[in-house]
């Protein structure tokens, strides 16, 4: 299966500051990514780096196989909504599906059209006008309708009401199961993203921290609770990713492949959330690998 | 046409939930034989979800030789784990609903109901009733 | 591409061609009017044989308009450069729109040399109608004040303001797109198109070709006259003076050259000189001309700066230095009129193709 990003050593900076630095990704084709991150970890950073709205400063980025952005065919397969989903106010929701048919030569007129009548959106009314969820959705559809092989949003629930939220996931989703398309999509809150997602990216302080496939990483983490011990008592393929101590009782988040078999430990399986949230508290280890990649 | 919903706080797999949501229909005879599961679009539409999910548990249905996908229509029950006790199903919903209810007037909250009711169940499958 | 530039530009474009249609409509309302007094008068005057000191009444008609026309034709320029240029790509950057814009199957030069072009090339087409208009308007003015080539009014006719409107535009583009705030980019597009207007008015201009210098008999019509240094401030007998004119010391004369009229040309300077090129000093005039010291005592007692009938002493004096001094008149002729306006039109095209070129390179540096 091929790769709809490949990152090698990627780095771009603004000023002296590293917004993102020594980013290396491969991710699979037919997923969806959950790009998770605290705000300024670098998300959107990655996100415009994809879809050839920024220029590296470092490394390489090929999306699709192509450099970003470069040339109509390129810009045609990949689909971007960019956070607070700009518009052109003044434009009617008719004009702007005017303006997708001529700006992309795969553009499906049927397909914008039923989803704006799926949506209830009155095709006169001006962008600025609609509300954030309809604005939400609007962007959906203008991404969708070139039919991208993959789909990059950018915070694109960050803004909604949890009505709003639900109803753009479905949307989204059944864009995927009808067309195929893959999705990269960033959020600062894992509780957005773990209902549509199958693989996930952590992004913290611009390095990723975590890669892989979700239900991989949820069988291969687990929780460790028991009394005091040291990190360092450990097997070797039992990796720390986090730990706390009172002077009694240790809780340890810790990787490893094969079942932990010490009967000091009493043993949980993670949930999404408290596994990002490891990852976030983990420091980068000193040999420099940036991430662990649980490969498939 | 049957719907799926999602648990998130129950620890079992999105996928497992959906298997398990479509057997529990089928033992309950809401699913007969030749009815057309939803398609994965009109499931992730209701439930946002990802498609592979829907996809995994079809297959895992498949695998238990539940359902068969026919190419270019959809997917559809062919086994149905109802039996013929399902007529006796009404008058069992109907003594369940009166011991209940004196359940409740004796005082029990649900928990109390649902510890009593598993541990009869356990103990009588384990003597080999049932 | 080039229909979605054009929805982009609907609104400003709509308001620039109503703006050319007013102003048509106002111009062809009066300028028939316009040539038909000057024709009448021209007619007259040959019977009277009195052209050549007869005022025309034209100079007199729609005052008003007279003076607001140079105005209109210098400032459209501008404005296009602002409105049209600065927003252009400003407004993109400023409301994140172009993450919507660059995102659709259009390469971001294909993108930009579309929305450059195309509105550039409307902005030329509004500066050179406009301009056209106004010239077609002002004909019989032109004809009696025979001043085109003047540095006032270069700026008014022919070809020239389609290179300042292209200048402007892709000055406010390039603004734009350094700037990224629309508000900014227009101040800075407005303060840098005056600059380089006057920069190449006064600077580029007279340099674009040697003037042409012709010797004339001393005595004209207007002209020549003394300046003299006195303690109460200079005093002036009959003289013209111009740019560049050093007032002589306390108790110095100068002599300074008629004024010179070249019927649409462009005249530099006249000055009074000798065979040997060398301005007359003090001392010579006062020796030539002793009067005109016995005249400087009696301005000094009346009032200064009186530049009026001369007296005829000072006529025979003006004969007497006619003998060894000459004027000097540095001018370009009228014939060059014409290349003049196509080079000045050159610099400012070549400005905004270089201009462009700048937007372009850091639009990419800055994105991609």
């Amino acid at each position: 299966m091929t790769a709809v990003l490949e990152a090698s050593g990627l780095g771009k900076r603004y000023g002296h500051k590293w917004a993102l630095s020594e980013c290396t990704l491969v991710i699979p084709a037919g997923k969806v990514v959950g790009l998770v991150g605290p705000n300024g970890a670098g998300k959107t950073t990655l996100l415009e780096l994809s879809v050839g709205l920024l220029r590296p400063d470092a490394g390489s980025i090929a999306v699709l196989g192509g450099q970003p952005g470069t040339s109509p065919s390129q810009l045609a397969r990949v689909g971007f909504v960019a956070q607070e989903t700009p518009t052109y106010a003044g434009m009617s929701t008719r004009d702007r599906l005017w303006l997708g048919a001529r700006m992309n030569p795969s553009w499906d007129e049927a397909l914008a059209e039923a989803r704006i009548e799926q949506l209830g959106l009155d095709s006169r009314q001006k962008a600025g006008k609609l509300s954030g969820g309809q604005r939400a959705q609007l962007a959906l559809t203008l991404a969708v309708a070139k039919r991208p092989e993959l789909l990059l949003l950018d915070e694109p629930v960050a803004r909604l009401d949890p009505l709003a939220r639900r109803e753009f996931l479905q949307g989204l989703m059944e864009v995927v199961a009808e067309h195929g398309a893959s999705v990269i999509l960033s959020s600062h809150l894992v509780a957005d993203l773990e209902r549509v997602c199958d693989y996930l990216v952590v992004l913290v302080d611009s390095r990723v921290r975590l890669a892989g496939d979700i239900d991989e990483l949820l069988a291969s983490h687990h929780l460790l609770t028991g009394p005091r011990h040291d990190r360092d008592a450990l097997p070797h393929d039992q990796q720390v990713i986090s730990e706390s101590h009172t002077d009694k009782q240790s809780s340890l988040v810790v990787r490893a492949d094969d079942p932990i078999l010490d009967p000091s430990w009493s043993v949980e399986q993670l949930d999404l959330e408290d596994l990002v949230l490891a990852y976030m508290s983990h420091e980068v280890e000193a040999d420099r690998r940036p991430k662990l990649e649980v490969r498939s | 046409m049957i719907e799926f919903h999602l648990n998130k706080r129950s620890g079992v797999a999105p996928y497992q939930q959906i298997v398990q949501q479509v057997r529990h229909a089928l033992r309950l005879g809401f699913l007969d034989v030749d009815d057309q599961l939803p398609t994965v679009k009109e499931v992730v539409a209701t439930v946002a979800i990802n498609p592979n999910t829907v996809l995994k548990a079809y297959k895992e249905l498949e695998h238990l030789g539940l359902v068969a996908a026919r190419p270019g229509v959809g997917t559809f029950v062919i086994r149905t784990l109802s039996d013929d006790s399902l007529a006796a199903h009404g008058p069992l919903r109907h003594d369940l609903k009166r011991w209940l209810e004196k359940a409740r007037q004796a005082g029990l909250d649900e928990e109390s109901i649902e510890a009593l009711f598993r541990d009869v169940l356990w103990s009588t499958s384990a003597q080999g009733v049932a | 591409m080039i229909r979605v530039a054009l929805r982009q530009f609907r609104t400003e474009g709509v308001i620039g061609l109503g703006l050319l249609v007013v102003f048509a409509i106002v111009l062809a309302i009066t300028g028939p009017h316009l040539a038909h007094v000057y024709d009448a008068f021209e007619s007259s005057c040959r019977a009277a044989r009195d052209c050549a000191t007869a005022p025309n009444p034209v100079l007199n008609l729609d005052k008003p308009l007279q003076g607001a026309l140079p105005f209109v034709v210098a400032i459209a320029p501008a404005l296009v450069g602002l409105f049209f240029g600065a927003s252009l790509i400003a407004r993109e950057l400023e409301t994140g729109t172009f993450r919507l814009a660059w995102t659709q199957s259009v390469t971001r030069r294909r993108w930009l040399a579309v929305k450059l072009g195309l509105v550039g090339v409307a902005s030329m087409a509004i500066g050179g109608l406009l301009t056209w208009m106004a010239d077609w308007w002002a004909s019989p003015l032109d004809a009696v004040n025979q001043n085109r080539f003047g540095v006032a009014n270069f700026s008014f006719h022919g070809v020239a303001p389609i290179g300042y409107a292209a200048f402007a535009f892709a000055l406010g583009a390039a603004a734009g797109v350094l700037l990224r705030r629309t508000v900014a980019a227009m101040a800075v597009t407005g303060a840098g198109f005056v600059a380089a207007r006057l920069a190449v008015t006064y600077w580029v201009r007279p340099h674009l070709a040697s003037p042409v210098h012709e010797f004339l008999p001393l005595a004209t019509a207007s002209g020549p006259g003394f300046v003299f240094g006195e303690a109460q401030g200079t005093m002036y007998l009959n003289a013209y003076t111009q740019n560049g004119f050093h007032t002589p010391a306390i108790g110095q004369v100068a002599l300074t050259a008629p004024l010179v009229k070249v019927p649409n040309g462009w005249v530099y300077s006249t000055t009074a000189l000798d065979k040997a090129g060398h301005a007359p000093t003090s001392h010579y005039l006062f020796q030539t001309c002793p009067v005109i010291k016995q005249l400087s005592n009696q301005l000094a007692a009346s009032a200064p700066n009186t530049p009026g009938a001369k007296p005829d002493a000072i006529n025979a004096c003006i004969t007497k230095l006619a003998s060894t001094i000459h004027t000097i008149v540095s001018y370009q002729p009228a014939s060059r009129f014409w290349p003049f306006q196509w080079a000045e039109m050159g610099i400012f095209l070549a400005a905004a193709l270089a201009l462009c070129g700048l937007t372009y390179w850091w639009l990419r540096r800055l994105y991609a």
